[in-house]
């Protein structure tokens, strides 16, 4: 009967196998699927034991904290200032979970950076604390922007041409970030057709109008194609893509040069330059300003809307054969594009031709203070050469020294810029003003995005130029 | 070296395992080494102690190795329940002592011949089946998770499957022995398939039909398994042929397949294993959530484990984020701590118990003290394999213990018996061994 018993311990030794092959499959092989499960709490549950990091301003202000809850968990608590940019922050919360920087600086907030720090905090026992974040935010051209739109729905993005820093960036309808912790009110929140939660900076889409042009006008000199005193016919109506099109107030401007054209944002004149450089060239200037693409800046990718061409709600690529490349051209057609990205435009022209990665974090400090990260600028790609920058800088100068940016026009500052009024509903006289610019002219501290939602009558001269002119301000004190 | 000193050596394992455990435990608690909670381990020492003098003096020629492998696993499990809750390591610790004394008790009046046992064979069959329907009487009958294992008398509640296996092996070990020859000589073959006749092939049936009343009536499939794969472990070893065994496991398979598709509780419990994730299973009244925690506390161990008392298992509200963590699913919370190293140990630990059975039965001389040693390392295995596989997601989770470890009085001294048996086959075949006659 010997042998049976040992045949018999062998389909043991199989079935014990199995145990351990499975065993290693849970805790091993697919351990990170069963960490991200959302029905598992286990990372919430870790998380409320965990000391999160704070959350600053620029210059320091406190935004969020976390507060002792009992039974050794932790809660999150936002402060007033907080309501400045409740987006921008977004929340941490065990039934919400993370949304904004709370979501994409979690590693730092929640500690699990460092895995080595993680080891020392076990061996001395004691509370777990995460890192804290400081913004590159300044809360008073924050205020500046906010008290521009003045309640009106729109949004404002300021970025450090030479860094990529986001000095500011203004989502109106706002909300106080505490109150978003109750539940009656989230829901309030989440249902409220004013969309408050939204970021409009960098999750809506609106037509970007005239400051399009910015775009064909870099696309048009850095190819070789055209100069700024390369000559066009201005005359309205043209017919482009088989449709007639006519300048703001049909106007008709004889031949111009592009500097003028720019200057007085005359729609025949930009069509024409677009249609002639091509779906290819407009593409290959739209991509290396980051359109097509999520940004890549510090927050989460679910809260970007990559700027571009949509069709029935899906991203197209502008050599389409959907896309009306002169409508294009003068930034109509189905362009959406966010605030940020309009800001990243003016940001490349600003520094050189050279676009750097927004970035919403100054530094990282760890729990006893030390620097952990000082989140150095970033280099995304140079978009033009820089002449093509330099001679773009003269032409934007022009439209605020003389064509329809000239509110925004700083005292004993040159400014650089560009407005744009799209026609959101044409019989109602509903638009979308725009602005985009920066300045000093000559040197770029600052640039800016300004936009307006669904204004009555407004245009990017009169409505989005001085929102831009008194942030501009504010950042250049 | 004798076979006691060896024991005895072999127990410092256990000990270091069991005071770094504690020391673990109290450390991440950030206590004091107070002499009170030091006792446990202390006594439970003492204890493996006495055991071992038992042994010494009663089979001076069993297995060096079983016990010290057994107390391992028991210092485990009683490391594990401690940091789970205080309460159940100390009850646990007082079902070892009434474990130790059945132990002591069945060494003591079995150890001149286990063969005794023969005679009472049918009294014990009886014993066992009718153990295994108690839970369904009602009023002490007890259904935990959809299943009716336990009985509930007073405050001691009791699951009499554990000890029914035991009576199982003893009467299949002294029935096989017998038939065995008819099993083998008696058979003529059909469509090719060696078959025995029909009248011996009639008990064959009915251990089969038992264990579908199991599967149907108690609700467990984990337990029927461990009773019929048993079975069938038993007749290949006593006949020598795997066609029966292949046979009985497709019936097996058949009437399995058969009921868990047409009685529903039997049913919902292979659709949470099934899709433990899935919505509507994950909420539902003994549905897939304890299969569902059960893999995602594996998951969080890692390779190497959180630590001794570093998993989460408690919600910070109060109440279970893992369920029946002392009892059905403490294999999941080795694996959460230990990970899959440590988890892989008790797994060895486990399988070298496996082997020693195995050995002893190969030693043995007699038909059924080879029976017996095989039928109670067959179904020892069987139960590891059911209830790691059903945490595990092997196979369906169902309600029996992990032996030595998880907590339950009647677990540990059903095991307990087990091992005295397992040690008297060991002590009169290695004694023959040395003593020829």
């Amino acid at each position: 009967m010997n042998q049976p018993i040992a045949r018999l311990f062998a389909i043991v030794l199989l079935l014990f196998a199995a145990l351990v092959a499975f065993t290693s499959r849970w805790s091993v092989f697919d351990a990170q699927a069963l960490r991200d499960n959302p029905k598992n709490r286990r990372a919430l549950i870790e998380e409320l034991r965990v000391k999160r990091g704070t959350i600053r301003a620029a210059d320091g202000t406190l935004l969020a904290r976390s507060e002792a809850a009992g039974a050794g968990t932790y809660r999150r608590r936002y402060t007033e200032a907080a309501s400045l940019l409740p987006q921008v922050i977004g929340f941490s919360d065990i039934d919400l979970g993370r949304a904004g920087i709370e979501r994409s600086r979690n590693d730092e907030l929640s500690g699990n950076a460092g895995a080595l720090d993680d080891i020392v905090d076990q061996l001395k026992g004691g509370v777990e604390k995460g890192d804290d974040v400081r913004l590159s935010i300044d809360l008073d051209a924050q205020r500046a922007a906010l008290a521009g739109l003045n309640g009106r729905k729109g949004s404002v993005v300021a970025i450090e041409p030479a860094t990529g820093r986001v000095r500011a960036m203004v989502s109106v309808p706002g909300y106080d970030p505490q109150s978003l912790l109750t539940s009656a009110r989230r829901k309030a929140l989440d249902t409220d057709p004013n969309a408050p939660l939204l970021n409009r900076a960098t999750q809506a889409g609106y037509p970007p109008g005239s400051t399009f042009k910015v775009v064909t006008a870099t696309a048009a000199i850095d190819s070789g194609r055209f100069e700024p005193s390369s000559v066009v016919n201005g005359d309205s109506p043209k017919v482009i893509s088989g449709v007639p099109m006519a300048n703001s107030g049909n106007k008709s401007f004889g031949d111009i040069d592009l500097t003028t054209a720019l200057t007085f944002s005359v729609n025949t004149v930009w069509a024409q330059v677009a249609e002639k450089l091509g779906k290819g060239t407009m593409a290959e200037y739209m991509r290396k300003f980051g359109f097509n693409a999520d940004p890549p800046m510090d927050y989460p990718d679910g809260q970007m809307l990559p700027s571009g061409e949509y069709r029935n709600g899906a991203l197209l690529p502008p050599t389409s054969r959907f896309v009306d490349v002169g409508r294009m051209g003068i930034g109509q057609d189905k362009l959406r594009v966010t605030p940020l990205q309009m800001a990243m435009v003016a940001s490349a022209v600003a520094n050189g031709g050279e676009l750097m990665k927004p970035t919403l974090t100054q530094s990282i400090v760890d729990p006893d203070g030390r620097v952990a990260d000082r989140v150095e600028p970033q280099r995304d790609r140079r978009v033009m050469s820089e002449r093509t920058a330099s001679q773009l800088t003269e032409m934007m100068t022009n439209v605020v020294r003389e064509g329809t940016g000239t509110a925004a026009a700083l005292q004993g500052i040159d400014v650089a810029g560009k407005t744009g009024t799209a026609e959101i509903v044409r019989d109602q006289d509903i638009n979308q003003p725009w602005f985009i610019g920066f300045a000093p002219a000559s040197s770029p501290k600052i640039a800016v995005a300004v936009t307006i939602e669904r204004s009555q009558g407004g245009q990017g001269g009169t409505e989005a130029a001085p929102i831009a002119k008194q942030v501009m301000e504010s950042l250049l004190k | 070296m004798t076979e006691r000193n060896r024991e005895l050596f072999a127990l410092i394992p256990a000990a270091l395992l069991v005071t770094a455990g504690f020391a673990a435990v109290f450390v991440q608690r950030d206590d004091v080494l107070t002499n009170a909670s030091l006792t446990y381990g202390g006594l439970f020492l003492g204890l493996c102690f006495v055991a071992h003098l038992i042994v010494r003096m009663t089979l001076p020629h069993a297995d060096p190795y079983l016990f010290p492998l057994v107390a391992t696993l028991a210092c485990l499990g009683l490391v594990i329940l401690y940091r789970l809750d205080e309460d159940f390591a100390r009850e646990q610790a007082q079902w070892f002592v009434v474990g130790l004394i059945v132990f002591a008790a069945t060494i003591i009046s079995l150890r001149k011949d286990v063969r005794v046992l023969e005679r009472y064979r049918y009294v014990i069959a009886t014993a066992g089946i009718l153990l295994l329907l108690l839970p369904r009487v009602p009023g002490i009958g007890q259904q935990v998770n959809g299943a009716y294992l336990g009985i509930g008398i007073g405050p001691i509640s009791f699951q009499p499957a554990e000890l029914s296996k035991i009576a199982i092996v003893i009467f299949l070990a002294s029935y096989l022995r017998d038939t065995r020859e008819v099993l083998v000589q008696g058979t003529h073959k059909i469509f090719g398939i060696p078959l025995p006749p029909l009248k011996h092939l009639g008990p064959l049936l009915v251990v089969w039909g038992a264990a579908m009343v199991l599967l149907v009536f108690i609700r467990d499939l984990g337990s029927s398994l461990m009773f019929f794969g048993g079975f069938l472990a038993l007749v290949y070893v006593a006949t020598n042929r795997a066609s029966y065994a292949i046979i009985g496991f497709g019936l097996f398979a058949a009437g399995t397949w058969f009921f868990a598709r047409t009685v529903g509780h039997v049913q919902d419990r292979v659709d949470a294993w099934l899709h433990p994730f899935s919505d509507q299973l994950y909420d539902a009244q003994g549905g897939s959530y304890q299969i569902a925690q059960s893999i995602f506390a594996q998951g969080d161990g890692g390779l190497l484990g959180r630590g001794f008392g570093e998993a989460i298992i408690q919600l910070p509200g109060g109440g279970q984020l893992l369920p029946a963590a002392h009892t059905d699913l403490i294999y999941a919370v080795i694996v959460n701590e230990l990970g899959l190293v440590g988890a892989c140990g008790v797994l060895l630990v486990y399988l070298l118990i496996v082997e020693r059975g195995f050995r002893i039965a190969t030693l043995a001389t007699d038909s059924f003290s080879k029976l017996l040693a095989t039928g109670l390392t067959a179904v020892f295995a069987l139960q590891v394999f059911v209830i790691v596989g059903g945490v595990t997601k092997l196979i369906p989770l169902t309600g029996v213990t992990l032996p030595f470890i998880s907590y339950g009085g009647s677990s540990i001294v059903a095991n307990f018996i087990l091992l005295a048996l397992l040690l008297l086959v060991s002590d009169r075949a290695r004694r023959e061994v040395l003593e020829p006659r």
